[in-house]
Parts: structure tokens; C-alpha cells; sequence
């Protein structure tokens, strides 16, 4: 057995393959169900039913995408400049730090908002920052760096919420004060339960792609990540495109700490993010890093996260059941990409 | 006494060895036979198959046809095991050791079973002390890798293959590493293993090295053997011709009309670049001749401004430049062909239009921070039309097609820029006849439009039809300039050879 590039792969392969993924990721569901001793064809009905079932269903989901939209969105950017940023998790964190220290008083209406939410940008640039300039002065891997920053990170939000950040009204819960209302992100629409960080997320998808189809860093972007000596050679500026691409990308992360807390939360906790960061890994992925292939493998993550809870409370199957589809689920995409672009010959 | 004629036991056969990668064919057809005590030496330009050769004799390839017998038994392809089993030890140009571990682990690696737990650890070390006596290979057995230099690194993995009972050893471009007195050093322990009943086969283009220590020399030129003599029957001159390429083409190309100069290097130091004088002028084709790895890659990158000169003086239309980058250089008007248009040349996945304004998109198609691609688009396909490019369209991605078309792009993006001085860096590398000389027929009018052309080739038919004057590069140092045939191919031989160059000195 060998593998032997396909030049040219046609519609079929490169549409077919990753549907046949798709079903072969419900199959193993099902499988996993079966295992967990219970229906598998009724658990995959409550997982669709769980997380588009109803409107009250379809907006958990739509919440639930708007964080992983953002860090899907940051590791995209920076992936396609071969630049690993693993540190979305700790940039969500600073972007939600901000919306704290900036939304519990320090600013008034109508400033807070769009203050907020700049500052918010430029805390999680800044945090990635120093990581692709170790990178790009001294060599350093800035996969290292950046997985290692969201412990640190972790801990130092640990330190906040038990310390300076502590709600004085927590009843010693370590949980931040509470936003005050006009720091809050407004609904879209009155009574439905769906804020403006949805909104922003897709305006951030429409203009990443816009940078990187149309702009002239756009277009340096993806030579660095193609091919960088040819970049080099070309005359591009390749260290100044990845200090930029490191601030979009950190910015990007930050503003999903920024709007769970501003939108959804109200407050910063130590649970604010079930490793949204890590899982923009696989939603940026699975999109193949085209920023709005994005949004709709956000959805469909938030999806299967939504889904997988609902199911669980009425099957009794647990909800780690999510976390695997979706590792499965990538596992299979992963393949049936490579397999877009190689065959395998017998002999 | 040559060993071939003195029917000493032939210890390695191969036969017919063919090696394809697609339509390239690395090795056609591939014979020779190696003696009890031989040192044979390996020759040929980068890319005529030396490696290729050497991976499929030591299994690391599967060869299309043709067989290997070492020892009077055929040895089983594919299988870089057997090979060692049957007395092979190869030394790699990169080394493979860890360096982590010490020198005694490095050359005991793999050669203990699994459950030993260092019982044999004694004998061993007493193995590598006894074989590095022998074979005049100091190093200490218990030092760390990481803690010896580029030699004794070598002389590690020359012991690695010993303990392993090697009797016909590979070495890969040994001496491309080392420095003259650990060459010399090298080539000692060469003559002990000989000595002592081994063969050896080296790769080099390095002539001297060659000449003085070898008993065979096999040449390789696109693939082929072009020629298999013994040493003493030969000379620098003759296997340079072979290495090359003898065939003398007609010059049918008008001399060009030298204009001012355009770039001038004074004193230069860069990289393996020592003390370089140099001038382009305009109007001219400054043909540079060479055995490769002499330091035309570091010469190309100085003036296309990948490479910054660390000392003495480069001007260039007069004026001396201060930060050298390859945006300074393209601003400057400095044309560039690489010399690997796949690397360096190209972006693989990106369509043709954007390979076409690679260099110029940020300068010339860019407003506000937004690419113009209705420009980009209509600048590829006058590029496509104009240049002959065969393609889908502007659109296709640029990996899939033929280097031909590929270098035509390439050529296309910089005579657009009409630069002034224009380096061309192997620009017919594998390219079929009808490209080569639609690719010369261009740089010549480069030239006539007053153009300051540096032509860097390995192929001496081609400088020496091509150039109005020649340079000849060896071990980093840079010939007078002759005029178009004031020297004899046999002439320009012996300056490739490095001689020439004290007495210019």
C-alpha cells in the first residue's frame, strides 16, 4: 500500500469525502450510544431535537456558537500564516478581564461599550504579542509559549477572583462583580435571548475574510503560511505580517471572553469558558481555516454541545458523548481531506 | 596497479540500476563495480543522480529495474537492514546521530537487544577503542554529541558504520563539512580502511579531492554514466569536461554593447564569499562558471539582497547601498530568476495571478490596503499572452504546471519591472530544449534593452555561448573577467578546477 498525490481532485472528492466523514462520525455516535446501553437512533433525535428543536434550543446553540465563532476565527487567522497560536484560551481570559475592570463602574454609558471592547482587542493582541516576538527575535516555539500562557493565565484569573476582582457581595464565591447594566451587550431582539456578541461575531467573520481575500496583508498572510521562503525572497516583510497576524488573532480571542462576559455572563468566573479556546482549534479546522466556513462550523459545534446536554438529561447518556463526536468528528474530516489529496494505490 | 585490472575479488556489483520520479529519470540505466580495496569516487553535478544512486544501493529507494549484488549474493531491495547485514555502512552528507547521547551510545544504538540492560557495555567500549586505534579515528567513546565538533561528529558516524562490521563504506560529499585539515584527516583513516581489506566509495564534486585520493573516478551527468576511468589515467581537465558536459555548441549569439556600469562589488565578504571584485555592466551578459557549491548561491543572494555584504563596498548604479533587503534590491531594479523556481520562485498553492505579483503586488497593485485584482488579473493574463505561458488560466494554481511554463511566468514578473541588472540563477534547470532557448532567446534581449545580465550556470556550454564576458567562481573566490573566447573550454576547466586563483592572488 502506498499513497500517490492527486493532481486534480475532482468535485466529487472533494465534496463526497467529507460528507462520507460526516455520516461515518453519526455512526460511530450511534455505536457510542449503543455502548451507553441506550437507544441509538432516539439519541441521535435528541441531540438534533436538543439543539434545534426549538426556538428555546436554537438559541442556546446561537449563544453557544458566539464565543466559539470568535476563537474559531483567531486560530484561524493565525494557522493560516503557520503561526500556532494554542493560546486562545488565555486571550478570551484578558479580553474577559477587561470587560470586568472596564464594565463595573470605571466607564459610564455611552462610552463603556465600544471602550470595552477596544481595549478588550488590544489586551489579547498584546497577549500574543510577546509570544510571536520571542518567536520571531530568538526562535522561541510559539506553540510552547502559548499553550503554557493559558495556565499561567488560568491562575492568574484564580488570583483575581480571590483577590482584587473578588465580588464583595459574592458570599465568598470566587466570582466578579456583576457588570453594571450599561456595560452589559444589549439583546438583538427584546425577549429573545440572543445578545449582540452573535451579531459581532458575524461581523468579525465578514471582515476577516474581507483582510484576507482583499487586503494587501491579506494577501501576505497566506504567502507566509504557503510558503515562506518564497514570501521572504518576494520581498515581503515576513516578520512585521506576523506580528500582525498575531495581533488580529489575539484581538479575535479576546473578544470572546470579552462578549461572553459583556453578553451572556454578566460577571467573570472561574467557569466562564468550558475550553472554548481549545475547541476554536477544531471549529477553525474543521472550517479548513476559511473564516466563514467558520461560522458554520461554530454552529455546528455549539450544536452537537447543546444537543449532547439535552440528550443527556433525558437518556441518561453522558454528555461527555459531545466531546468525543467531536473528536471523532475531526479525526474523520482530517482524514477525508488528506484523502482529497492523496489516493491510496495497492502495491 | 589499477585494482580493476588486477582482478582483485570484485566486492560490489551494481547492474542496470533505473530510477524514475515521475517523468524525471534520476539514475538511467546505471552500472559499476566496486573491488576489494577500492577507493571509488562518485561524481556529477547536483542532480545527476549521486544520492539517488547511493539511497537505492543502501535501500533507502526502491530502483524501477536493474539489481545490486554485494559480496557475490544479491542484496534484497528496499531494505536498508539487509544492506547492513551484508557489510554496507553508509555515512549521510546530514548526520544521524542523537545528541543527547554519548558517543558510545550513539555507535551501540540498535545494535543491543532490547533485554541487555549494558551487560555488553565493557566489550563495546572496548570494540570502539580498539577500531578507533586502528583507524587513526581519535574521539573520546564517552563524550556527548552535542559537545564535539563537525569532525569528530564524522568520525563517529565513520565508527558507527566499522562497529556495524562494514566492509564497503558510502561516504556522501564527506569533506563538504569539514575543514582542509580534518578532510586530510579523513582521507587518512580512508587509506587505513583500505589497507585493511575494505572499499570505499565517496561523493564529491570536489576535483582535487578526486584526484588525490581515489583509484576510480565514476562521473554521472543527467542520470548517466558519462564516463568511469581510472584515476591515474586521467586529469582535473578531462573530468571537469566529463562533469559538464563536452559538447561544444556554436556561440550564435551576437556580443552585446556594453553600457555604463551598473553594479559594482569592491572587496566584497559574504557568507563563503571572500574578497569579490565585480562589475556588470549594462548592455552585457556576465556569464559566471563553476562547479556548484563553489558560492554562486551566496553570490546571487548578495546581489538579489538576501544576503547583506558583511564586508567591502557594493554600488550599485554608482550610488552605494546601506540596508540590503530584497525589497531594497527590487526597488533598486534588480531582476531576479532563482534558482529553485519551486521554493524560492513560487508560492505552490497560490493561482498564477498571484505568483505574478509576488513581488510587485504591495508597490504597484495595492490601494488603500486593497488589492486591485482586476488589475492583478488583467496584468497575468498579458504576462500569460506575452510570455507563452501554457495554462488553464490566471486563475489555476501554479503547481500544476511544467517548469517551463512555470519559469516563463517567472520570467515574465521580472522583465516586466524592465530591471537593470538582472541575476538569472540556473535559469534552464530542467527545462526541455524548446524552453531553454525561448528562456535564452529572452535574457539576450534583457540584454540588448540594456539590461546588466549575471548568468549563473553550472553548464559551461551554455555560459560560454551566452556571455560576453566570464567569470569563473571556485571555493568563494572570483576569477579576472575574460572577454567571450579568449579562453578554451579546456582553459576555463582548469580555472573551475581552482587553479589560476594563486596566481591571480
Amino acid at each position: 500500500m502506498r499513497l500517490e498525490p492527486v493532481a486534480n481532485p475532482t468535485l466529487l472528492r472533494q465534496l463526497g469525502l467529507p460528507a462520507l466523514a460526516l455520516g461515518a462520525t453519526v455512526l460511530v455516535a450511534m455505536a457510542l450510544a449503543l455502548l451507553a446501553g441506550a437507544d441509538p437512533l432516539a439519541v441521535l433525535g435528541q441531540i438534533v431535537t436538543g439543539a434545534v428543536g426549538s426556538r428555546f434550543a436554537l438559541l442556546e446553540t446561537l449563544n453557544r456558537a458566539t464565543p466559539l465563532i470568535f476563537t474559531g476565527l483567531a486560530v484561524a487567522v493565525a494557522f493560516r500564516a503557520r503561526l500556532w497560536n494554542i493560546g486562545a484560551e488565555a486571550q478570551l481570559y484578558a479580553g474577559a478581564i477587561i470587560a470586568v475592570l472596564l464594565g463595573t463602574g470605571a466607564l459610564g454609558a455611552p462610552f463603556v461599550l465600544p471602550v470595552s471592547a477596544a481595549v478588550a482587542l488590544l489586551a489579547g493582541a498584546m497577549l500574543l504579542l510577546v509570544p510571536v516576538l520571542l518567536k520571531v527575535r530568538l526562535g522561541v516555539d510559539e506553540v510552547v509559549t502559548t499553550l503554557l500562557l493559558n495556565f499561567i493565565m488560568a491562575l492568574f484569573v484564580s488570583y483575581l477572583l480571590e483577590g482584587p476582582l473578588k465580588d464583595p457581595m459574592g458570599m465568598g464565591w470566587p466570582k466578579s462583580a456583576a457588570l453594571i447594566p450599561e456595560a452589559r451587550l444589549p439583546r438583538i431582539i427584546d425577549g429573545l435571548r440572543l445578545h449582540w456578541g452573535f451579531g459581532l461575531a458575524l461581523i468579525s467573520a465578514g471582515i476577516v475574510w474581507v483582510i484576507q481575500s482583499r487586503t494587501t496583508l491579506g494577501f501576505e498572510m497566506r504567502a507566509v503560511g504557503a510558503n515562506i521562503r518564497a514570501a521572504r525572497f518576494a520581498g515581503m516583510p515576513v516578520n512585521a505580517v506576523l506580528v500582525k497576524t498575531a495581533l488580529l488573532s489575539g484581538g479575535l480571542a479576546a473578544l470572546a471572553g470579552w462578549s461572553e462576559v459583556a453578553g451572556a455572563k454578566g460577571h467573570l468566573s472561574l467557569d466562564l469558558s468550558p475550553g472554548f479556546g481549545y475547541t476554536g482549534i477544531i471549529v477553525a479546522m474543521l472550517a479548513l481555516l476559511h473564516p466563514l466556513g467558520v461560522v458554520v462550523t461554530a454552529l455546528f459545534v455549539a450544536g452537537v454541545f447543546v444537543g449532547a446536554d439535552a440528550m443527556s438529561r433525558a437518556a441518561g447518556v453522558p454528555t461527555y458523548i459531545a466531546d468525543m463526536l467531536l473528536a471523532v468528528a475531526l479525526l474523520f474530516m482530517v482524514l477525508a481531506i488528506a484523502l482529497t489529496k492523496v489516493r491510496v494505490v495497492r502495491g | 596497479m589499477s585494482l580493476a585490472q588486477s582482478g582483485a575479488e570484485i566486492v560490489l556489483r551494481l547492474d542496470q540500476i533505473t530510477k524514475r520520479f515521475g517523468r524525471l529519470v534520476a539514475n538511467d540505466a546505471i552500472s559499476l563495480t566496486l573491488h576489494r580495496g577500492e577507493v571509488l569516487a562518485l561524481l556529477g553535478e547536483n542532480g545527476a543522480g549521486k544520492t539517488t544512486l547511493m539511497n537505492i544501493l543502501f535501500g533507502h529507494y526502491l530502483a524501477d529495474e536493474g539489481s545490486v549484488t554485494a559480496f557475490g549474493q544479491p542484496l534484497p531491495a528496499g531494505q536498508p537492514k539487509a544492506a547492513l547485514a551484508a557489510g554496507i555502512g553508509m555515512v549521510h552528507q546530514h548526520f544521524t546521530l542523537a545528541d543527547q547521547l554519548t558517543v558510545l551510545e550513539n555507535i551501540t544504538l540498535g545494535t543491543e537487544s532490547l533485554w541487555s540492560l549494558g551487560r555488553g557495555r565493557a566489550a563495546a567500549l572496548a570494540k570502539v577503542q580498539g577500531l578507533s586505534r586502528d583507524f587513526g579515528l581519535a574521539v573520546d567513546p564517552l563524550a556527548r554529541i552535542a559537545d564535539l565538533s563537525v569532525g569528530e561528529r564524522q568520525r563517529v558516524e565513520i565508527l558507527k558504520a566499522l562497529y556495524r562490521d562494514a566492509r564497503i563504506l558510502i561516504l556522501d560529499e564527506p569533506t563538504a563539512v569539514l575543514t582542509p585539515q580534518e578532510a586530510e584527516a579523513l582521507f587518512q583513516t580512508l587509506r587505513l580502511a583500505t589497507a585493511r581489506g575494505l572499499s570505499v566509495i565517496f561523493i564529491s564534486h570536489k576535483l582535487h579531492e578526486v584526484m588525490g585520493h581515489s583509484d576510480t573516478c565514476v562521473v554521472l551527468r543527467h542520470g548517466r554514466v558519462v564516463g568511469q576511468v581510472a584515476t591515474r589515467d586521467t586529469d582535473r581537465r578531462a573530468l571537469a569536461a566529463l562533469m559538464v558536459g563536452a559538447e561544444m555548441t556554436e556561440a550564435t549569439v551576437a556580443p552585446g554593447v556594453p553600457g555604463p556600469v551598473r553594479l559594482s562589488l569592491t572587496g566584497v565578504r559574504a557568507g563563503p564569499l571572500r574578497d569579490l571584485t565585480l562589475e556588470l555592466r549594462a548592455g552585457t551578459i556576465t556569464g559566471l562558471a563553476g562547479v556548484s557549491g563553489n558560492g554562486q548561491a551566496a553570490l546571487a543572494d548578495l546581489i538579489g539582497g538576501a544576503l547583506g555584504p558583511e564586508a567591502g563596498e557594493m554600488r550599485v548604479d554608482g550610488a552605494p547601498v546601506s540596508r540590503w533587503t530584497p525589497r531594497a534590491a527590487l526597488a533598486a531594479g534588480v531582476g531576479r530568476i532563482p534558482e529553485d523556481r519551486h521554493k524560492t520562485g513560487t508560492v505552490a498553492d497560490f493561482t498564477l495571478a498571484e505568483n505574478a505579483v509576488l513581488e510587485t503586488y504591495a508597490q504597484r497593485f495595492s490601494k488603500l490596503g486593497f488589492i486591485d485584482w482586476a488589475a492583478v488579473r488583467s496584468h497575468a493574463m498579458g504576462l500569460i499572452a506575452g510570455y507563452d505561458v501554457r495554462c488553464p488560466g490566471p486563475e489555476a494554481r501554479i503547481r500544476l504546471l511544467s517548469g517551463g511554463n512555470m519559469q516563463k511566468l517567472i520570467l515574465g514578473r521580472v522583465m516586466e519591472e524592465t530591471p537593470g541588472i538582472l541575476i538569472a540563477n540556473q535559469p534552464v534547470r530542467g527545462l526541455d530544449v524548446g524552453a531553454i532557448a525561448y528562456v535564452h532567446g529572452r535574457l539576450v534581449a534583457a540584454r540588448d534593452a540594456g539590461a546588466a545580465v549575471l548568468l549563473i550556470s553550472e553548464d559551461l556550454d551554455e555560459v560560454m555561448g551566452l556571455s560576453d564576458v566570464i567569470h569563473v567562481i571556485s571555493e568563494g573566490r572570483l576569477s579576472p573577467a575574460f572577454a567571450r573566447g579568449a579562453l578554451s573550454q579546456g582553459e576555463l576547466g582548469l580555472w573551475m578546477a581552482g587553479q589560476g586563483f594563486e596566481d591571480a592572488a
